[in-house]
């Protein structure tokens, strides 16, 4: 398979303060990267690096085939990301955040269209469609943000929590999004505090204290440390 | 170029979804001109006086008739003691106590002089000094009518030697509509053109929106020219909406060429919206860049020739106006609307905007990043 990530030592130092040491792993296509890690690991350091908003101490990461300090902006079009945070414009309508996006990705008014009505169609918000984003529930907003995430059709898509305080049933929606996104071709990387999320990823990096502890499939961690659940693993390593 | 339409795009979307904002941009000018024009007047009206007039005489009414007569004075007092007087003076009742000493009619006569005694409250110094002048020129008029009278001359002879009249080039009915309405439109201008444009960026920063921006292949001058252009427009639009109030309900002189006027507003602009982009740049927060903003506006405003002449004001103050650039456009706008100055004219104040514009926008440009950390 192909490689898409590849990070080598990768290094964040804020002053005398080093968030992400030395990390290396690889990410190959389709696959689907559980990035995990108690809070203040580093992970949102490390994801920053690897969208090229944050240039790397040390090391360096190559994504979609660019380098991201040197060619960032390269490596920007090949990707999405999808922040913590909500960051789509909650004063525009859905259509009308589509349309910018899809507008800044350089697709054609054609493809912006078409786009717009098969995403609000796979969402169901028909009915909606021309509302204003705030006035959406909050697990709509994040189904919402990851198709405009995917707008630009990128070979791999950053997720930064993008279940935080949605309920269970949605979370399972947005689990079958990123599956069928996989399905597509496209690698997803992210992060996440569930830990049953982390068993349905392909393979599952966990990190402490900015480095990274341990890399394998689920089924391989829980071996490893004798575990029943990724709850487990998570507790051993964390503890360590 | 698509890119920025569909930037600018968005950017009116959410003014005019923005409904105070919308609002403001276009009843603030309205409002600021009603209010402004008429309230920020330099012009001394109802110096209120109090009187103590101990001679009680001809001469002595004679002389309290002429300011009565006049518009500038309102008597809002009279007694017999300076010391009723000065307590006028102390409690604000009166600005100005003339006090005619006892036998004075008696002096004149006898003497051919006399004085009185006019005491000012010189808190507000620029009204104490219009209030002299007026009270000055009132006793003036009445020591000529008195030798006119008395010695039974008349005609020139008593006239002083030297008679001045004075006639007002560009504003002869010195209407001082006409000299404030077009300062304040810059100030409108300029308010729209820093305020708004440096918020609009900060507000984005805020609420994490600019970061999904970020993570496009957008490029830095469509991001830049997607933020200012909107604003731009605006605040041309509101400029004007501003002359058209000005005209219709001020009636001011429009001697030269208003597109010279509005070419000017647009470079004016850019040296704004420039200023308003760097300190997005280095604020966090709209708080932050609202105070940073409100400073340097203030300081412009206070620095530019809009209600105090540069002129008079101290050597090393003159000096900074010569980098301001509320200055070069409130001057500008001044010498084309009232005097019908030509580009010829004011190719100096376009090579200086320009420059600053230049210089302004670079930094600002320079100083905005994509990536952070």
């Amino acid at each position: 398979m192909e490689k898409v990530i590849t990070a080598e030592l990768l290094t964040k130092r804020f002053g005398s303060f080093t968030a992400v040491n030395e990390i290396s792993f690889e990410v190959e296509q389709g696959e689907i990267f559980g990035f995990l890690g108690a809070n203040g690991a580093g992970k949102t350091t490390a994801i920053r690096m690897l969208i090229g908003l944050s240039r790397p101490s040390g090391g360096r990461a190559i994504v979609a085939g660019f380098d991201v300090a040197r060619q960032p902006e390269q490596v920007k079009r090949r990707i999405g990301y999808m922040s913590q945070r909500f960051t789509l414009y909650e004063d525009l309508s859905i259509r009308e955040n589509i349309q910018l996006y899809g507008g800044i990705y350089g697709l054609t008014n054609r493809d912006i269209r078409s786009k717009s009505d098969r995403l609000i169609g796979e969402l169901q918000l028909e009915a909606s469609a021309n509302a204003l984003v705030k006035s959406l529930p909050l697990g709509w907003k994040q189904k919402l943000a990851f198709s405009v995430a995917m707008l630009h059709d990128p070979a791999i898509v950053f997720l930064d929590e993008p279940t935080g305080g949605v309920d269970p049933l949605t979370r399972r929606q947005f689990w079958e999004m990123i599956y069928a996104a996989a399905e597509r071709g496209t690698t997803v990387f992210v992060t996440t505090h569930y830990m049953d999320e982390a068993e349905y990823c392909h393979r599952v990096s966990m990190m402490t204290e900015g480095r990274i502890a341990a890399l394998d499939t689920p089924r391989k961690l829980r071996e490893q440390y004798n575990a029943a659940d990724m709850g487990a693993v998570f507790l051993k390593i964390a503890r360590e | 170029m698509r890119t920025i339409l569909f930037l600018v795009r968005k950017e009116f979307l959410q003014i005019f979804r923005h409904k105070v904002l919308a609002r403001m941009i276009f009843i603030m000018p309205v409002v600021q001109l009603l209010i402004l024009a008429n309230a920020a007047d330099f012009e001394v009206k109802n110096i209120s006086l109090h009187l103590i007039d101990l001679d009680q005489s001809t001469a002595s009414r004679e002389l309290t008739g002429h300011f009565e007569a006049s518009p500038h004075f309102r008597i809002t007092g009279a007694s017999f003691s300076a010391k009723a007087g000065m307590n006028d003076l102390q409690t604000g009742r009166a600005d100005l106590v003339l006090q005619i000493p006892p036998r004075m009619e008696y002096d004149l006569r006898r003497e051919g002089k006399a004085q009185v005694q006019v005491t000012v409250n010189a808190i507000n110094g620029v009204k104490a000094g219009v209030a002299s002048a007026y009270t000055g020129a009132i006793i003036q008029g009445f020591s000529n009518d008195l030798r006119a009278e008395w010695l039974g001359l008349s005609g020139p002879e008593v006239k002083p030697p030297i008679d001045i009249t004075f006639s007002n080039w560009f504003n002869p009915g010195l209407d001082y509509s006409a000299f404030m309405v077009p300062g304040i439109l810059v100030l409108l201008v300029s308010l729209i053109g820093m305020f708004l444009s440096s918020m609009n960026i900060v507000k984005e920063k805020e609420t994490g929106t600019i970061e999904q921006l970020n993570v496009t292949p957008i490029r830095k001058y469509q991001f830049i020219i997607g933020k200012l252009l909107p604003f731009w427009v605006l605040a041309m639009v509101s400029l004007a909406l501003g002359l058209g109030v000005g005209k219709l309900v001020f009636d001011i002189p429009m001697v030269g060429s208003l597109g010279l006027v509005f070419l000017f507003a647009g470079a004016y602009l850019l040296v704004l919206l420039g200023f308003g982009l760097l300190i997005s740049t280095i604020t966090e927060t709209q708080q932050q860049a609202m105070f940073l903003a409100w400073f340097f506006l203030l300081v412009f405003i206070l620095l530019s020739g809009l209600f105090t002449p540069i002129e008079s004001m101290p050597v090393w103050a003159q000096k900074i106006t010569w980098f301001n650039p509320v200055a070069y456009f409130v001057e500008v706008i001044r010498l084309v609307l009232l005097k019908g100055s030509t580009f010829g004219d004011v190719q100096r104040h376009f090579a200086a905007i320009l420059g600053a514009a230049v210089l302004v926008n670079g930094l600002a440009g320079w100083n905005y990043r994509k990536r952070s950390g």
